[in-house]
C-alpha cells in the first residue's frame, strides 16, 4: 500500500492504495465522490474525466499514486456549497444538455476546463474538444448548445 | 480494480529510472503518458511487475532544436505539437497531423516517444517517424545507442527496445528549405484510429521532385515505406498525372490487412486517396 497526498475540490486528503488502484477508483471508492463515472474503464468513453493540476484526465487511465502533490477537481466542485449550481451546470439544465446523465460529470469537466482557456471558445474548438466524449442519449447537439450558452454568457465565446 | 498487481516506482532523475529499469529488466515497463499501457493493463494484455513511471522527470519534457535536428523527449505530450513546435514545413506538418491523434485529453497526456514505444499500426507518430527519418535515442544505465526508424519497427506492438531500455529522445533531422510535407488519414469519426493514413516529405527543386518518402499507416501491421511510389516521383515534375500514379502505384504494392473495421481492399483503395491528397498538399505547400 502507498499513501497518497492530494486534494480534491480544494480539501486535502491523505489515502492509502494499492498502485493498481485507478484515480477514478480511489475518487470514487477512498474519497466517497462518486459523481464521477466509471462508463469503459480503458479510455474511450470520457465520462471519468476530472481535472488534475488544470488539466482534464481520464482517471480510469492514471493511476491514483501519480495523484501524489495533485489538485484534482470533480463534478462534485462545481456548485456552491449550498448546491446552487453553476453557470454551466444550469445551462445543461436549460438546453437539456442531459438524459440519463450517466456521460454529464465527463461533460462537464471537459466543458469546464474549455470555458477556462485564456484563447477563448470558437465553434471549431467546442466541437474538437467535445468530440472527446461519448454519450449513448442525446444525440450530442444540445450537449454543444449547452457550452456554447455557457461561453456567451461567461463572455468568451469567439464567433468563428 | 481490473490491473494486475505491480509496483510503482516514480523516479526524479533519468539516472534513477535507469537504474531500475536496469534491475527489474524484462519484469519493467515505463510510463508514460499511459494512454496506450494503462488500457493494456486493465485487459491484462500487460501484466508489468513493476512500473517505472517517468512523469516527474522533467529534464525528459522537451523539445529543441540542436545541431540541424529537432530532439524531442520523452515526456513530450502529443499536445505540444498542435502549436507549431520549429518553423517552416516540419512543424506545420507534426501540428497537422497532432490534431489527429485521439482527443485533446489523451493528447495533453499522451506522448510523442510512447507512441513510437508502443507501435501501434495506426500511429500516426509512427508513420511520421519514417516518412522523417528519424532516429530513436536508446538509453539503458551502462550506455546509448541510436536506432533508425526502418530498423525500429519489428511487427505490431513490437520494436528494437531492449529490455533495461528507454526511449530517451526522437530526433528528427531538419529538412532542407525546399522541403514540404502532406499528411491525409481517414477514419469514421473525429479521433478514432485511422483505417489509412499517408506522411509524405519531398524536396521540390527546380520544378523537379527529390528525396520523396512516403510512409503508410492505418493498414494493419508496421508502418512502411511506399518505396516503388518513391521511386517513380524521383526527378520528376509533380504533374497532377504523374502523383494520381505514384498514389496507385503505392496501392498497388502495400499489403493492407482486414480486420473488424474494414476489408483490405477497401483500406487499400483508402491508400490510394490518401497518399495522394498527401502528395497534393506537399506539391501545393
Ligand atoms: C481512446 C483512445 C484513442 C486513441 N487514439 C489514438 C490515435 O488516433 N492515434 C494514436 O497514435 N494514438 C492514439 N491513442 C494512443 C495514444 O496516442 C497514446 O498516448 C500513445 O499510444 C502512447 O503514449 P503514452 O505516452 O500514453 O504511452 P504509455 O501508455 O505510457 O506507454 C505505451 C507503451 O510504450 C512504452 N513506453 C512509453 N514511453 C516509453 C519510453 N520513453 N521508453 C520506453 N518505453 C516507453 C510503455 O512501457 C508501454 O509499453 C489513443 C488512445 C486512446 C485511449
Ligand atoms: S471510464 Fe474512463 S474513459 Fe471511459
Ligand atoms: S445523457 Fe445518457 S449518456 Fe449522455
Amino acid at each position: 500500500m502507498t499513501e497518497v497526498r492530494f486534494t480534491v475540490n480544494g480539501t486535502a486528503q491523505c489515502v492509502e492504495v494499492e498502485p493498481r488502484l485507478t484515480l477514478a477508483d480511489m475518487l470514487r471508492e477512498e474519497c466517497g465522490l462518486t459523481g464521477t463515472h466509471l462508463g469503459c474503464e480503458h479510455g474511450v468513453c470520457g465520462a471519468c474525466t476530472v481535472l488534475m493540476d488544470g488539466l482534464p484526465v481520464r482517471s480510469c487511465l492514471v493511476f491514483g499514486v501519480q495523484a501524489e502533490g495533485a489538485e484534482i477537481r470533480t463534478v462534485e466542485g462545481l456548485a456552491a456549497a449550498d448546491g446552487t449550481l453553476n453557470v454551466l451546470q444550469r445551462a445543461f439544465q436549460a438546453q437539456h444538455g442531459l438524459q440519463c446523465g450517466f456521460c454529464t460529470p465527463g461533460f462537464l469537466m471537459l466543458a469546464t476546463w474549455l470555458l477556462e482557456q485564456k484563447e477563448g471558445v470558437d465553434e471549431a474548438r467546442l466541437r474538437e474538444v467535445l468530440a472527446s466524449n461519448l454519450c449513448r442519449c442525446t444525440g450530442y447537439q444540445n450537449i454543444l448548445a449547452a457550452v456554447r450558452v455557457a461561453a456567451q454568457e461567461i463572455r468568451v465565446w469567439r464567433e468563428g | 480494480m481490473k490491473p494486475a498487481r505491480f509496483a510503482h516506482h516514480a523516479p526524479r532523475t533519468l539516472e534513477e529510472a535507469l537504474a531500475l529499469l536496469a534491475t527489474h529488466g524484462e519484469e519493467a515497463r515505463v510510463l508514460a503518458g499511459g494512454q496506450s499501457l494503462v488500457p493494456t493493463m486493465a485487459f491484462r494484455m500487460a501484466r508489468p511487475a513493476v512500473l517505472v513511471d517517468i512523469n516527474r522527470i522533467a529534464p525528459l519534457d522537451h523539445v529543441t532544436v540542436a545541431g540541424g535536428s529537432l530532439r524531442i523527449g520523452a515526456l513530450a505530450r502529443h499536445a505540444r505539437f498542435e502549436t507549431q513546435v520549429v518553423e517552416g514545413a516540419l512543424g506545420t506538418l507534426l501540428a497537422r497531423i497532432a490534431h489527429h491523434i485521439a482527443h485533446p485529453p489523451l493528447r495533453l497526456r499522451g506522448t510523442f516517444c510512447g507512441s513510437l514505444a508502443h507501435a501501434d499500426p495506426a500511429s500516426e507518430w509512427c508513420a511520421a517517424a519514417l516518412a522523417l527519418e528519424a532516429r530513436m535515442v536508446l538509453a539503458r544505465a551502462d550506455g546509448l545507442r541510436e536506432v533508425a526508424a526502418e530498423d525500429w519497427f519489428q511487427g505490431v506492438f513490437s520494436t528494437a527496445l531492449a529490455p533495461g531500455e528507454m526511449l530517451r529522445e526522437v530526433v528528427l533531422p531538419l529538412p532542407a528549405p525546399s522541403w514540404r510535407g502532406g499528411f491525409a488519414e481517414f477514419a469514421r469519426r473525429a479521433g478514432d484510429f485511422a483505417l489509412a493514413m499517408a506522411v509524405v516529405g519531398l524536396r521540390l527543386e527546380g520544378g523537379l521532385v527529390g528525396g520523396a518518402r512516403i510512409a503508410l499507416g492505418g493498414i494493419g501491421g508496421q508502418p512502411v515505406l511506399a518505396r516503388e511510389a518513391m521511386a517513380l516521383l524521383e526527378g520528376q515534375a509533380p504533374s497532377s498525372a504523374l502523383l494520381d500514379e505514384a498514389a496507385a502505384t503505392a496501392a498497388r504494392h502495400c499489403d493492407p490487412q482486414e480486420d473488424m473495421h474494414a476489408p483490405a481492399e477497401y483500406r487499400r483503395e483508402l491508400v490510394a486517396v490518401m497518399v495522394k491528397r498527401a502528395l497534393r498538399q506537399a506539391v501545393s505547400a
